[in-house]
C-alpha cells in the first residue's frame, strides 16, 4: 500500500470511504445519480449513504419501492439514455430478484444490439457473511456474476479500492458491478487525503513472498493477511493477491506469482463446487502447471446455506485457522 | 406543437399511408413464413398477423426523438418505424448486414439511429428498461415520450407491476401499450388473470388508461394520439390497451391445441386490413386499383429485401468475442457495412 505522511491522510472507515467516493461522482458528473431501496430518507441500510439526500436532494439520491427488478431495469434504461446511474442493491440475496435485467438485458444488450447501445451502468451491493443475517442476506455470489460476459466485476477490499473503484466503474462504457464485503464497512484505517479514481484491472499484491501464493479477494483479503502473518512465524513467507477485479481476472498478476512460488492457495467466500475459486484453478493448471511443486488448494465456504448460529456462520466461511492449515499442507508441512 | 393533435386527419393520402404500413408487415411477414420453412431463418418466428393495427396506429404518431421499446414480436414495430425491411430481413437470416449484425435475430431487432430499443423476448422484461429510458428524459428535462409494447402476458409478470408504479410514482413520460391478444402463448388470459380487463389494473396504479378496439387502425390511432398528447402536457404516464388477436400460431412451432379453428376464423373476419380497406373503399375515399398499387409496391419493396438478405455476408466467426464489451467496439466498428 502507499506510503503517506501522517498529516496527508485521514482516518476513515470503508463505509465513509464509499461515501466519499459516491459524493464525489454525484459532484463530478451531473449525470450520476443514486438509487435503491432506503438509500435517502434512512440513509442506507448499511449507512453507507447517510447524509447524501440533504446534499444532493431527492432526484439524485432517488428512494425506491421494493422493486429490485424494476429499478434495477431503470438503471439500464436511464444509462442507455444518457444518465451515470449508480444503482444500490441491498444485498447480492436480494440482486436475484433483478437477475433478469443484469443478465437478459444489461450484460447482452451490447453484443445482442450488434453494438449499437451500451449500458454504462454501476450496481453496488453487500455480500458475505458474518453478522449472523442467517441464509438469505449472507451469501457470497459475486462469483456468479463473475461466470457472465458483458458485465465487470469488482471486490474493493481496501479503504482505496472503496474510494476508488465507482468512479472508475463510472467512466466504463459497460455495466459494472462492485461488491462491498459487509464485514468491511466498520474497517477503518488511514487514507490519503487526495485519495481519488484507481484503476480496475489489475489484481495487487498486498503482501510480497516467495513460498506460497495466497489468492483472494473482498472480505477474505484481512482473514488471509493475518494468516500470513501467522505463516510468517513459521517461516512460511506468503505472497497474498488481492484480485480486486473478479471479471476479468488478472491471469498475468496471478501467474507471474504462482511462477515465483511454485504453489497456491485460493480463499474465496463463495462455496466450494463451481466457484471463482475453481476457475483461478483450473486456470493455474492451465497456465502454471510445469511451476507448481505440489496441488492448488482451495478454502471456501463449506457447502450449507448460511445460518444463523455465530459458531456455526464462523464454521461455515474461511477464517484464518483454515488458512494456515491449508498453506502449510500445500507446502507439505502440519 | 399543433393546436389540435389528438384527432387524426384522415386524408386520403393518409389512409392509404395506414392501409399500405399494415400491407407491409403482413405481407413481409408471409414471405417471413415462406423462408423459414425453406430453413433461411431459423430459431423463434413469432408472427404479428391480425395485430398490424397497434404497431401501425400508434408508432406514426410518435416523434423521431421518441423512444421505442419492443417485444420479440416486433417486426411489424421495427418496419413502421422505419427500419429498412432489407437490414430486418438479413438481420432474420443472422447475416451481418441484419439490424444486429446478425446477433439478435427475430427476436432482437435494434436501430440506434430510429430509437428502437429492442426486441426483448423476457415477457415483461422490457418494461424496466422503458422506465429507465423515460427516468432519463425527465431528469434531463426532455419532452421525449418512451412507448412501450408488451403483450396481456406481460402482465402476469411482477416486472409490469413494478414498473406502472415506478411510472405513475416519478410521474415518468411513458406510453404504455398492451397488446392483448387473448393469449400468452397458449395460456387464455382468463386462465392466468383474476382480473381480465387489463387497462383497470393500470388505473388502479393511478395512470390514465383506456381500452381500444386493437383491429382498427384508426381507432388505435387516435386513442395513440390522446395518449402522447396528454403525455407531452403533463410528463405523465398514459396506457393504452390494444383489444387484438393473433390469427398465427404463437410461433412456428406451434401447433394451435388451445384454441378452436371457429374463434381464429371469427376473429379473421375483424382482421384490420381487411376491414380497413373494406371501410376505405366503401367510402369511396380510395379505389381498389390504388390497393394494387401498394400490393405492388410491398411485393417489389420485399423482393429487394430478400435479394439483399441473400446477399449479405456472414460474420467471420472469429469476431465473434467482438461487442460483448466495448474495448473491441472501435475496431469492429471501422467494419460495419452500413
Amino acid at each position: 500500500m502507499t506510503e503517506t505522511a501522517p498529516s496527508a491522510s485521514i482516518e476513515l472507515t470503508y463505509r465513509e470511504a464509499v461515501r466519499e467516493a459516491i459524493r464525489d461522482a454525484l459532484r463530478r458528473d451531473e449525470r450520476v445519480f443514486l438509487m435503491g431501496e432506503d438509500v435517502g430518507r434512512y440513509g442506507g441500510c448499511y449507512a453507507v449513504t447517510k447524509g447524501l439526500l440533504a446534499e444532493f436532494g431527492p432526484e439524485r439520491i432517488r428512494d425506491t419501492p421494493l422493486s429490485e427488478s424494476g429499478f434495477t431495469g431503470a438503471g439500464i434504461g436511464a444509462a442507455m439514455a444518457g444518465m451515470r446511474p449508480i444503482v444500490e442493491l441491498m444485498t447480492v440475496n436480494f440482486s436475484l430478484l433483478a437477475l433478469d435485467q443484469i443478465l437478459n438485458n444489461a450484460a447482452t444488450v451490447r453484443h445482442m444490439s450488434g453494438n449499437q447501445f451500451g449500458v454504462p451502468l454501476v450496481i453496488r451491493m453487500a455480500t458475505g457473511a458474518g453478522r449472523q443475517l442467517a441464509a438469505q442476506h449472507s451469501h457470497s455470489l459475486e462469483g456468479w456474476y463473475a461466470h457472465i460476459p458483458g458485465i465487470k466485476v469488482l471486490a474493493p477490499a481496501t479503504l482505496e479500492d472503496g474510494r476508488g473503484m465507482l468512479w472508475t466503474a463510472l467512466q466504463d462504457p459497460d455495466p459494472v458491478l462492485i461488491f462491498e464485503n459487509v464485514m468491511l464497512y466498520n474497517m477503518t484505517g488511514k487514507l490519503a487525503a487526495d485519495a481519488g479514481p484507481v484503476d480496475i484491472g489489475k489484481a495487487a499484491i498486498r503482501r510480497p513472498g516467495r513460498d506460497i501464493s495466497l489468492i483472494t479477494y473482498g472480505g477474505s483479503l484481512w482473514k488471509t493477511l493475518e494468516a500470513a502473518a501467522l505463516l510468517a512465524g513459521e517461516n512460511i513467507d506468503a505472497e497474498v493477491i488481492d484480485l480486486r477485479t473478479l471479471r476479468p481476472l488478472d491471469d498475468a498478476t496471478i501467474m507471474a506469482s504462482v511462477k515465483k512460488t511454485r504453489r497456491a492457495v485460493i480463499i474465496d467466500e463463495g462455496w466450494r463446487s463451481g466457484s471463482l475459486a475453481a476457475e483461478i484453478c483450473t486456470r493455474i493448471v492451465e497456465q502454471a502447471f510445469w511451476d507448481l511443486d505440489g496441488p492448488a488448494a482451495r478454502v471456501c465456504s463449506e457447502e450449507v446455506p448460511i445460518p444463523y448460529a455465530r459458531h456455526l456462520e464462523i464454521a461455515a466461511i474461511p477464517q484464518v485457522p483454515k488458512i494456515v492449515t491449508a498453506a502449510k499442507a500445500a507446502l507439505g508441512r502440519t | 406543437m399543433t393546436a389540435v393533435i389528438d384527432k387524426p386527419h384522415l386524408t386520403r393520402e393518409h389512409a392509404l399511408d395506414l392501409l399500405k404500413q399494415m400491407i407491409r408487415i403482413r405481407e413481409f411477414e408471409g414471405k417471413c413464413a415462406e423462408l423459414y420453412t425453406q430453413e433461411k431463418i431459423r430459431g423463434f418466428l413469432h408472427l404479428y398477423d391480425g395485430e398490424e393495427a397497434v404497431a401501425v396506429g400508434v408508432i406514426p404518431v410518435l416523434e423521431k426523438r421518441d423512444r421505442i421499446v419492443a417485444t420479440y414480436r416486433e417486426h411489424g414495430q421495427a418496419l413502421v418505424r422505419g427500419v429498412p425491411m432489407t437490414v430486418v430481413l438479413a438481420e432474420m437470416y443472422g447475416k451481418q448486414e441484419g439490424c444486429s449484425r446478425g446477433r439478435g435475430g427475430s427476436m432482437h431487432l435494434f436501430d440506434r439511429a430510429s430509437n428502437f430499443y429492442g426486441g426483448n423476448a423476457i415477457v415483461g422484461g422490457g418494461l424496466p428498461l422503458a422506465i429507465g429510458l423515460a427516468l432519463a428524459d425527465h431528469m434531463q428535462g426532455e419532452k421525449i415520450v418512451t412507448a412501450c409494447f408488451f403483450g396481456d402476458g406481460a402482465v402476469a409478470e411482477g416486472e409490469f407491476h413494478e414498473s406502472l408504479n415506478l411510472a405513475a410514482l416519478w410521474g415518468l413520460p411513458v406510453l404504455f401499450v398492451c397488446e392483448n391478444n387473448l393469449y400468452a402463448m397458449g395460456t387464455a388470459l382468463a386462465i392466468s388473470e383474476s382480473e381480465t380487463d387489463i387497462q383497470r389494473k393500470a388505473s388502479s396504479y393511478r395512470i390514465a388508461s383506456e381500452a381500444v378496439d386493437g383491429m382498427d387502425v384508426v381507432a388505435v390511432e387516435t386513442a395513440a394520439r390522446r395518449g402522447v398528447h396528454a403525455i407531452r402536457e403533463s410528463g405523465k404516464p398514459y396506457f393504452l390497451e390494444c383489444r387484438t388477436y393473433r390469427l398465427r400460431a404463437h410461433s412456428m412451432f406451434d401447433a394451435q391445441l388451445y384454441r378452436d379453428k371457429a374463434e381464429v376464423e371469427a376473429w379473421r373476419r375483424k382482421e384490420p386490413i381487411v376491414r380497413f380497406r373494406g371501410w376505405l373503399e366503401a367510402s369511396r375515399m380510395i379505389h381498389p386499383e390504388e390497393v394494387e398499387q401498394i400490393y405492388k409496391e410491398v411485393a417489389a419493396e420485399i423482393a429487394e429485401a430478400v435479394a439483399f438478405a441473400e446477399a449479405g455476408t456472414w460474420e467471420p466467426a472469429e469476431e465473434l468475442t467482438h461487442f460483448t464489451y466495448a474495448e473491441r467496439a472501435a475496431e469492429a466498428e471501422a467494419t460495419r457495412h452500413d
